[in-house]
């Protein structure tokens, strides 16, 4: 039996607001329990809540940036369960006018096709608090710092068809929300939420199959595994004559698994209403206008961008424009440099983010800033010093704070460009070689790396490879 | 539309209500004749009309995104039953 995998995704994507979206607390993270909730947050009784404008704008952008309908006129309703971190007994949301209504982004697979997945909505909702179920015997703490932080919840057709399309499509949505700056991504304190809704149907089958949502999931590459081993489940239930329940699943990522959380049918009945205490929202035309200006060049833009001016090969363009911070850093880089894009790419997403990765460092926390980067990628670029020459010099740059230009002098790390001084030293190496010459003389070609390596060492790294292995053959052939 | 006796239960789940044994009946005729009486209004034809989130015309107004609150957890958990390390502490609940 043939079977077809059915996708679609709900991404919480926390919006970067100062304050939250209905009080003016602060929203930043990892403060003292409780020390960021005021009486809003705590549900208590006679408050308002009053909406944060820049939530409103930033959820605009997102419409703006995906091609969506906005929602001139939405509703805030209230969502009724009952949970100790949820003190109102409701959470704010958005149900049947949300302030975002259908679009879709355009996302590049593997195989470098592009893939239209669709997005049913986004609407703007408050967050709930956070409960600790391990640190007190038969008790569990409570801490509402988190209560009222904006999100933005998108949520996707089931367009997509296998974990890395899912995955490919969470990765584009945030890009776009990042380079649209309205969440910082940060997937392991929670900012950017992915929620899966999977199931399978036979190939052919028109009708989808029964799906269960997947939770818990804190980065894109347990989105993939929590997914594959969903799909894997349903496949073998379905196969063994079972049924397929709807319910929540949570993965837990040591044991690679999924696991029943609660049945849906009985928990999902959370009889929405209008909430009251709020008026609908209205977006004039003229705000959208002046917030169209504010949007940067999104990620798809600057691609094709990259790839036409400067002749960047796709999968470089990609790996640069997919976060807005490396475009930037690698635009700078180019231009202060005046080296050749290829090479500003290779440095970049090569030994710049090999050295960052094995820091476990962010691009903003490069120890080697933008400019003094610039510096070694102009010396690459006007043959002061090799390739091989510049991955030590950077190794010198990362841990001391200084420029390629001081590096190179401190060292002598200069490249032998001066053809006299490089002949002198092929000389040498011709004259204490008798043997690998007369070798290669009768045709065992082979043996030139052996001389470049052998006048490499000799000028300890420093002589330019052209001209070396120009004068080499010269020597070699005469 | 009649509300039974079993929907009753559940809607007293829902809200977390207990309710004594003997009301059940009680309240399934009470809020079927509310229902009855609100099902006068699906006599009237409504498709033009514009359905209504809120009573009055205005609109919502927004504030500025700035942060004016400060600490005030102290007096806020001199009302709480049970904190500790600055939690609120409640009896222990598991999905």
């Amino acid at each position: 039996m043939q079977w077809e995998t059915v996708i679609g995704l709900e991404i919480h994507a926390q919006l970067a607001t100062k304050s939250k979206i209905f009080s003016a607390s602060s929203t930043d993270f990892g403060a003292e329990p409780n020390t960021q909730a005021n009486a809003v947050d705590l549900g208590m009784p006679g408050v308002l809540p009053v909406l944060n404008r820049e939530a409103v704008h930033m959820a605009i952008k997102f419409a703006l940036a995906t091609d969506a309908d906005i929602g001139y006129r939405s509703v805030f309703a209230r969502k009724n369960y009952f949970y100790p971190d949820l003190p109102k007994g409701y959470q704010i949301s958005q149900m049947s006018l949300p302030i975002v209504g259908r679009g879709s982004v355009d996302v590049t697979l593997d195989d470098g096709a592009v893939k239209k997945v669709g997005l049913t909505r986004a609407h703007l909702e408050e967050d709930a608090g956070k409960s600790v179920h391990d640190a007190w015997q038969g008790q569990t703490g409570v801490d509402l710092n988190r209560a009222g932080t904006p999100l933005l919840e998108i949520v996707s057709e089931p367009d997509m068809r296998s974990a890395k399309e899912a995955v490919a499509y969470a990765r584009k949505i945030h890009s776009i929300v990042r380079y649209i700056e309205i969440c910082d991504g940060n997937m392991q304190e929670g900012s950017f939420r992915c929620d899966a809704n999977v199931s399978v149907r036979l190939s052919g089958e028109k009708e989808f199959g029964t799906r269960a949502e997947i939770k818990n999931v804190n980065s894109f590459r347990f989105l993939e595994r929590a997914i594959n081993f969903e799909v894997e489940r349903q496949i073998d239930i379905l196969e063994s004559g079972g049924e397929v329940i709807q319910e929540t699943r949570l993965y837990d990522a040591d044991k690679d698994e999924t696991r029943s959380m609660r049945s849906k049918e009985e928990a999902n009945d959370y009889r929405y209403f209008p909430d009251p205490d709020l008026l609908p929202v209205v977006v004039e035309q003229s705000l959208v206008e002046q917030l169209k200006q504010t949007l940067p060049e999104l990620p798809e833009a600057r691609k094709a961008r990259l790839m036409q001016e400067l002749k960047l090969p796709e999968y470089d363009a990609a790996v640069i424009t997919a976060d807005k911070a490396t475009a930037d850093f690698f635009e700078s880089a180019l231009d202060a440099s005046g080296c050749t894009a290829k090479l500003a790419s290779t440095w970049v997403t090569g030994e710049l983010f090999s050295r960052l990765n094995k820091d476990g460092l962010d691009l903003s926390e490069s120890p080697v800033d933008v400019e003094r980067f610039s510096g070694l990628l102009a010396r690459m670029h006007d043959n002061t010093i090799s390739g091989k020459i510049a991955k030590q010099v950077l190794d010198q740059m990362w841990g001391s704070g200084s420029t390629a230009d001081e590096v190179i002098d401190q060292e002598g790390l200069r490249q032998i460009s001066d053809s006299s001084e490089i002949e002198k030293m092929i000389d040498d190496v011709i004259a204490t070689n008798p043997s690998q010459v007369e070798e290669y003389r009768a045709g065992k070609e082979k043996l030139l790396a052996y001389f470049v390596g052998q006048v490499m060492k000799a000028s300890r790294g420093k002589a330019n490879p052209g001209q070396l292995n120009e004068l080499l053959k010269q020597k070699l052939n005469s | 539309m009649a509300v039974d006796e079993k929907t009753v239960a559940e809607v007293a789940h829902l809200a977390r209500l207990q309710i004594d044994g003997e009301l059940v009946s009680e309240y399934a005729r009470e809020m079927s004749n509310v229902l009855a009486l609100a099902e006068t209004m699906n006599d009237i034809d409504t498709s033009d009309v514009e359905p209504m989130a809120h009573p009055t015309h205005a609109v919502q107004r927004l504030r500025d995104d700035a942060v004016t609150e400060t600490n005030q957890r102290e007096a806020f958990q001199q009302c709480a039953p049970s904190v500790e390390a600055g939690y609120y502490l409640v009896p222990q609940v598991i999905e």
